[in-house]
């Protein structure tokens, strides 16, 4: 800690922070546009300017930018001093030389840094009486509207895209008062972080396409803190409404997840709430009026339910009181997962390794600070992108520290440590089937069939801990892991990834393995599995079997009625073990927000709320259990949380009354008492009944318009508030105005900061944890002492098969996720389908990209226009999983090509 | 008078090749050094000469060189940069050196990489430089082929590499860690500093970027020494000869190698033969285009570091820009500042939006539609736009032709306001 | 058995491999001597990207102006991207992203050709070529530039035309130094 003086009086800052850093955090207000807490300084837009002065004698002092500055022991400055406010207020001035009034029309305005920044250094009239200079707008895709004209230059665009995401395609150009800030030609922006543009731009440059098309004023949004519902990860996002439709997605930042970023698919996924694919009445099929209310649905289900054996199928994509509500309902040795046994088996090794506590789960911060990486079988790009933004930073911040050692430069600035870092790079190993983006930061890049990745790593594991078993390997793969493990030899803080991507369980235990065999020379082991769906990891810890078996089930039993929860059975199963099912079910009850295959199927269909209409808790892949809230009630009395519809079927079957509502808070309870694993997961959030000073928190900001008379239209009298018992919020602005614990930020704003940034006031410092911060609940814990055991099992080599090709799944981003892709954006950036294979395979048969040919899978010809990898291994051949139309495929099983097509 | 720069450097005739500099005594500095003298014995030498940097700035050579890590630890390889990206407008004196002596130049880097230990140097030339890039070129392969250049240089150990960089425009690059940038292949915009270039220059190594003319008298430093150096100032605080130039409406436009401290009189009525014929001299930019305009009362002032701050403005590069009393003083300073808007590479804000303002201001009053406001708002920019405000020297290099009009000339501003039109036009 | 189609037509193009284009046509583009020349330069920097000035230098110096198509070229060429490349590019003024003449004519505009009336060269320029700064002669002879100062002060007002540096221009001059240049 520092001492410094700011107008003369005396703070203690963090050391080795810079001026703009301490006085933010220290609650002073003090302009910036160039400065961001992830981006570091560069001094280019001279807004932060304040007084230095040589000690407490010296009275002239001079103007420095703060963010340049670093703090001293003793030092004096001022941020009221009338130089440096005038210079200040003169640095609007010149920027608003040609930044247009368009606030009105402009889609940042009221939400919008420059405004705030305008604002508070007291700039008003303009003495520019010259002409503005105006540009040119591109066309950036489907997410980004781009509106040049707005920009006033801080470079931070660039910076984010380029510098820090390591996007291609956004640049500056051209010089002096003409530089420009987009892509080389109009086209869609490549990266998949392209949406933090929207935030990291102080002004109405880059703002979300999505939202335009239903535009709402930040100050006219409903909001709620929600949870990410489209990977694994689990992303802390704040999700909007107004008018009954969800209307946007922002960044709840959280310094354990995701910090300051989304990706494109967490942020442009969310339209599937309101898609016209809604399931929005309950249905009873094969009856004169299909369409009941929720009276005669109960009944029809009390029957149903007590005269069957009622099975449950559960759901990854489920919250936990969904699912706990459905094992609580069918009896825990009904409830089946609604995923393969092979996912199953493979998640349940995860799941196990985690449970054992030997080595740690590596949250997204931990995988920023870790000095080298080692990535196993997992395309996090495509799974978990959010990681993979982490991965990136990992990489560089190693190569920074090192870069910064013995060298009195300061980490926060950001040039001069980019100049002394060049192109050096921490330690990233991708060990992967086909070739990624991360390549490009990676030491080590191999691209193998799984098996021989698993066996990789076993060597690798091997090297590090010599009285593990040896693996043969040839020369090349023998090199690499000597590498790899000499890299992990001198990490510090070290993390192992890998996931159930591949479907493969050596590749899980190999992991952990090189994890645990870190652990003799590392400070700290991280380990992280990635998980396929949103709630994956908590559906795995309910240790329940998978779907083959509850096929078994029933076509054993006679009189099966099956529940299924949230889950398009199709999308995990091949048609023909899904139809048996169907088929073998007397009875199915469905409940899903979305219409998809399985939903046909069902008897019984009922409505589930979305993640913005019901509250919710997921288990993240590092077992971190997060609570979303409800962002509004929806029209529709019908769509409720599924765990609701399932705690009422509960009492009915039990011949009970439906007279008090249910909350998470008791499912989650009742999932603890039935599943000891759980335990922690109420306390994952505040109690219900959580107040400040007595008072609910709003989900609408203070100036939220258009309560007495939005809904004039309908009738004239003002609605009664909507009741919330499920959550410390109330459905409109009134209740406690102040800043709410973590969980429970529905906005961020502050006095004065409008936008995004106000942030910072939320902030124990500038990119630091927020105050009070309580990032969920870790369900798994670690064991610091344990002793770990290794796996050893060590699988046979992959082996090249004549006339058959070993099938694999290749993740999209865009296209992948089940939800998703009900997003216009999501789904135009989507791809169509195709086969991918080694350059080798296609050239012994003469296919060039886009040759079409037709696989045997299962059975099942499809025909598809193939694509050349030159790093897929020999052998395998790659699909897209989860397309849109594109049904389950036997992944891992061999297939043939039948006839090709040049 | 001793004129060590410029003794075989005679307009019209090619200049020396190899041989015919080394039997002028070229490269003996570089054999007594390498031969006898540690890379310390170098710096201290000339850090004692006083040597100043030629390039504006003014700043002990030696004293430059001595913040660049020394010894085995020292981070490799580290880079010498002759800056001759002569682009101030109204400067044409390095062109004199590198047209008339290359080898000089080429002496003067290896002597200078020798004393910081560098192991790569680049001649950063401006692209307009066509001829100099050629006897460059020539030249540098000579060096080479004589051993003078490449691995262990006439036995003594010591290696380096040297390579001619020609640029594509923008005055930018002018600035030592802009012209960094542009060699490294990127956009040349200025680096905050520190980290100096001697810590952290090109490729994030330690750098030392020397002007053409200060580079140039090293040879003669080594050969003559310090007390030598010193003595060649006229009678100024300053040591050395320099490089003198005027351009304008004057009877002899030009540049010359002149004792440092010659007076602004000397200079404009000896060396550049007074004012043409029906013109008066109204003032000067004494070292370039972004330095205070002096007038007629500071014609006795001496050119050399101190003399003209005390007046005001600053030596710059020493090459003068004269301005009659026909010439409009808005006009003039609108064209300057029309210069550096272009120039401004557009990174931060105060020079970005700054000098265009400035520009449109001094173009509406040029045009006789400026305001009184306009001139306050001027007034206004020369203090906004000042040190330390912007993120480089270049707007403080633009507001100080400014600066001194408002001071010298303000009634000429005045008078656009009051006229409605430009004096200096329309029989005005 | 029944054989699915999946949207047959459609080849993918975006997604997670839109990075990975080889760039095999655009490193055709170039020809040999720009690649030799372009060779010569890498050799002498750590990383290639750091030789895409000296790329773009060789490129105009073959084909008069940089052209979307050389971008691409040489971004293939670095293992830059186009837009990294371009940035580069647009940043330096003698770098030409747009169609110029055989010939480009820079007049100087900085202050002594200034106090020396370089304003009456421009205007005589542009009667006799019938361009203004930024324009080309439509039978692609000339582009007018302005271009600030050219380093010979004492003898404005100054112009250069590709490699060759006019002193001490008069008007009378313009006639017989155009002549040269077809």
């Amino acid at each position: 800690m520092s001492t410094i003086f700011i107008d003369n009086k005396q703070y203690e800052v963090k050391a080795g922070k810079n001026l703009l850093e301490a006085c933010l955090g220290v609650g002073i207000d003090l302009p910036y546009f160039c400065w961001h807490p992830a981006l570091g300084s560069v001094g280019a837009c001279r807004q932060c300017a304040v007084k230095v002065f040589r000690d407490e004698n010296d009275t002239q002092g001079r103007l420095v930018m703060s963010c340049m500055e670093g703090i001293r022991d003793g030092l004096h400055l001022s941020v009221n001093d009338k130089t440096a406010k005038a210079f200040r207020s003169q640095v609007i001035e010149w920027l608003m030389t040609n930044h247009p009034h368009d606030c009105p029309v402009c889609d940042e305005g009221g939400s919008c840094h420059l405004q705030d920044m305008t604002v508070m250094t007291g700039h008003d009239y303009r003495r520019y009486h010259f002409k503005k200079r105006t540009y040119t707008n591109q066309y950036l895709g489907p997410f980004i509207h781009h509106e040049m004209n707005r920009c006033i230059q801080c470079y931070r665009c660039v910076r984010y895209y380029h510098e820090y995401a390591g996007g291609k395609d956004l640049n500056v150009f051209a010089a002096h008062n003409h530089v420009y800030f987009g892509r080389e030609r109009d086209g869609v922006l490549e990266s998949p972080f392209s949406g933090n543009l929207v935030e990291v731009c102080p002004t109405g440059v880059f703002t979300d396409k999505t939202l335009r098309e239903h535009y709402t004023r930040k100050w006219d949004l409903t909001t709620a803190p929600s949870v990410c519902h489209h990977c694994a990860v689990g992303c802390n996002t704040i999700a909007g409404e107004r008018y009954g439709q969800l209307r946007c997605i922002t960044n709840r930042y959280n310094s354990q997840v995701n910090g300051y970023f989304l990706c494109d698919r967490g942020r442009f996924g969310y339209e599937f709430v309101n898609s016209e694919n809604r399931i929005t009445q309950p249905i009873i099929r094969n009856q004169a009026v299909e369409a009941v209310d929720e009276t005669s649905l109960l009944e029809h289900l009390r029957t149903l339910l007590t005269n069957h054996t009622v099975i449950g199928i559960g759901s990854p994509r489920a919250s936990m009181e969904s699912n706990i509500a459905l094992m609580q309902l069918v009896g825990r040795e009904n409830f089946y997962q609604g995923i393969s046994d092979n996912e199953v088996f493979v998640e349940r090794r995860i799941e196990e390794v985690m449970q054992s506590g030997v080595i740690k789960a590596a949250s997204l911060q931990d995988i920023q600070h870790s000095d080298a990486i080692v990535i196993l079988g997992e395309d996090i790009w495509n799974t978990a992108p959010v990681m993979a933004l982490a991965v990136r930073q990992g990489v560089m911040k190693t190569a920074a520290q090192h870069a910064l050692e013995n060298r009195a430069i300061a980490e926060w600035h950001d040039a001069a440590v980019k100049e002394i870092v060049q192109q050096e790079k921490g330690f990233l190993a991708n060990c992967t089937i086909g070739a990624s983006p991360l390549d490009e930061i990676s030491s080590s890049i191999i691209h193998k069939a799984p098996e021989d990745l698993a066996r990789l790593g076993f060597a690798i594991a091997q090297r590090l801990n010599t009285v593990l078993p040896a693996v043969q390997l040839n020369d090349e793969m023998s090199t690499q892991a000597a590498i790899i493990a000499a890299a992990l030899q001198k990490a510090k803080r070290p993390v192992i990834i890998s996931g159930a991507g591949l479907y493969n369980e050596a590749l899980i235990r190999a992991a952990f393995d090189i994890a645990a065999a870190c652990k003799a020379t590392a400070t700290e082991v991280h380990l992280a599995y990635v998980m396929p769906e949103c709630n994956s990891m908590g559906l795995a810890m309910m240790q329940a079997s998978g779907f083959e078996n509850a096929v078994l089930r029933a076509s054993r039993a006679k009189n099966v009625a099956a529940i299924v929860l949230e889950n398009d059975l199709y999308r995990n199963m091949p048609a023909q073990i899904t139809d048996v099912f169907f088929n073998n079910c007397q009875h199915c009850i469905v409940l899903d927000s979305l219409n998809n295959a399985t939903t046909q199927h069902a008897d019984v269909l009922i409505p589930a709320a979305s993640f913005a209409e019901g509250d919710g808790t997921l288990v993240n892949y590092e077992g971190r259990a997060q609570r979303f809230y409800q962002v509004f009630v929806p029209a529709n009395k019908n769509m409720q949380e599924s765990w609701k519809w399932l705690m009422k079927m509960r009492l009915i079957q039990s011949g009970a009354a439906i007279d008090k509502p249910c909350h998470p808070e008791e499912v989650l309870m009742m999932g603890e008492q039935l599943l000891p694993q759980l335990k922690g997961i109420s306390t994952a959030a505040p109690r219900r009944d959580f107040r400040v000073n007595g008072q609910a928190l709003p989900r609408e900001p203070h100036r939220y318009s258009g309560r007495t008379a939005m809904l004039a239209n309908l009738a004239v009298s003002e609605p009664k508030p909507k009741q919330d018992g499920d959550s410390p919020f109330t459905f409109t602005m009134e209740g406690y105005s102040g800043m709410p614990p973590s969980p429970l930020i529905p906005f961020f704003w502050s006095p004065g900061w409008n936008s995004i940034q106000a942030v910072n006031k939320y902030q124990e410092e500038p990119g630091g944890s927020l105050k009070n911060e309580h990032a969920g609940k870790l369900l798994f814990e670690y064991k610091r002492d344990a002793t770990p055991v290794y796996f050893k099992d060590i699988p046979e080599a992959f082996v090249v098969r004549t006339d058959k090709w070993l099938l694999l799944p290749q993740y999209e981003i865009f296209g992948s996720e089940e939800l998703s892709v009900y997003s216009k954006g999501i789904s135009e950036r989507s791809p169509a389908a195709y086969i991918a294979m080694s350059a080798l395979d296609a050239d012994q048969m003469s296919l060039v990209n886009g040759s079409l040919i037709t696989v045997k899978i299962f059975e099942q010809l499809y025909e598809l226009p193939v694509r050349i990898h030159a790093n897929i291994p020999k052998g395998v051949v790659l699909m897209p999983s989860g397309l849109p139309g594109v049904p389950a495929m036997a992944w891992n099983s061999w297939v043939q090509i039948i006839s090709i097509k040049l | 008078m001793e004129r060590p720069l410029t003794q075989y450097i005679h307009p019209g005739c090619p200049p020396f090749d190899l041989r015919e500099y080394e039997m002028t005594g070229g490269y003996s500095a570089l054999r007594k050094a390498l031969g006898s003298m540690s890379p310390e014995e170098v710096q201290r030498l000339v850090q004692e000469s006083g040597l100043k940097g030629r390039g504006g700035a003014g700043f002990n050579t030696g004293m430059k060189w001595s913040f660049v890590p020394m010894g085995e630890n020292a981070p490799h390889p580290k880079y010498l940069v002759a800056n001759a990206d002569e682009m101030e407008p109204g400067t044409f004196k390095d062109r004199l050196l590198l047209e008339g002596n290359p080898h000089q130049l080429i002496e003067g880097m290896i002597l200078a990489a020798y004393a910081i230990q560098a192991d790569i140097s680049y001649i950063f030339l401006r692209w307009a430089y066509k001829k100099a890039a050629q006897l460059l070129r020539k030249s540098i392969h000579e060096a080479y082929a004589a051993g003078l250049l490449g691995k262990n240089i006439l036995g003594s150990g010591f290696s380096l590499e040297m390579h001619l960089h020609t640029g594509v425009g923008r005055y930018m690059c002018g600035e030592e860690t802009a012209l960094l940038n542009a060699l490294e292949g990127k956009r040349a915009t200025p680096r905050a500093k520190p980290p100096f270039p001697q810590i952290s220059g090109l490729y994030g190594k330690p750098t030392i970027v020397n002007n053409v003319e200060t580079l140039c008298n090293l040879p003669h430093i080594v050969n003559n020494g310090a007390a030598w150096f010193k003595s060649l100032g006229n009678g100024s605080a300053d040591s050395g000869t320099k490089l003198y130039g005027v351009s304008g409406k004057v009877n002899n436009p030009g540049c010359w190698e002149l004792p440092m401290g010659v007076t602004v009189r000397e200079l404009i009525e000896e060396h550049a033969g007074g004012m043409k014929n029906g013109y008066q001299l109204k003032g000067f930019l004494p070292g370039g285009a972004s330095t205070d305009f002096m007038t007629i009362e500071h014609l006795d002032v001496k050119m050399d570091f101190a003399s003209v701050a005390a007046a005001g403005s600053r030596l710059g590069t020493g090459t003068m820009v004269v301005m009659d009393d026909a010439t409009c003083p808005v006009g003039f300073v609108h064209n300057l500042q029309h210069f550096f808007a272009q120039e401004s590479c557009g990174w931060c804000t105060p020079c970005r939006e700054g000098l265009p303002w400035v520009e449109k201001m001094l173009l509406s009053l040029e045009h006789g539609t400026g305001t009184m406001e306009d001139v306050e708002l001027l007034q206004m920019h020369t203090q906004w736009l000042g040190p330390g405000n912007t993120f480089c020297a270049l707007a403080p290099g633009a507001m100080e032709p400014l600066q001194s009009a408002l001071k010298y000339f303000k009634e000429d501003f005045e008078r656009h306001v009051t006229m409605h039109r430009c004096p200096y036009h329309n029989g005005g | 058995m029944i054989t699915q189609k999946i949207n047959k037509d459609n080849v993918a193009t975006s997604g997670s491999t839109a990075h990975y284009t080889t760039g095999l046509q655009e490193e055709q583009y170039l020809t040999d001597l720009e690649r030799q020349a372009i060779d010569h330069e890498i050799a002498l920097v750590p990383y290639k990207s750091a030789a895409v000035i000296e790329a773009l230098k060789i490129v105009q110096h073959h084909r008069r102006w940089i052209s979307d198509e050389s971008v691409n070229a040489i971004a293939a060429y670095l293992q830059m991207s186009p837009a990294e490349v371009d940035s580069v590019a647009t940043f330096y003024n003698l770098i030409f992203r747009k169609p110029v003449g055989r010939h480009v004519i820079l007049v100087c505009d900085s202050i002594s050709c200034y106090v020396m009336k370089y304003g009456d060269i421009y205007k005589a320029l542009q009667e006799k070529l019938h361009i203004k700064f930024g324009e080309t002669t439509s039978d692609q002879c000339y582009t007018l530039l302005p271009n600030c100062c050219l380093g010979c002060c004492d003898h404005a007002p100054a112009l250069m035309i590709d490699n060759d540096l006019y002193k001490d221009v008069t008007i009378a001059m313009l006639d017989r130094i155009l002549q040269k240049y077809t």
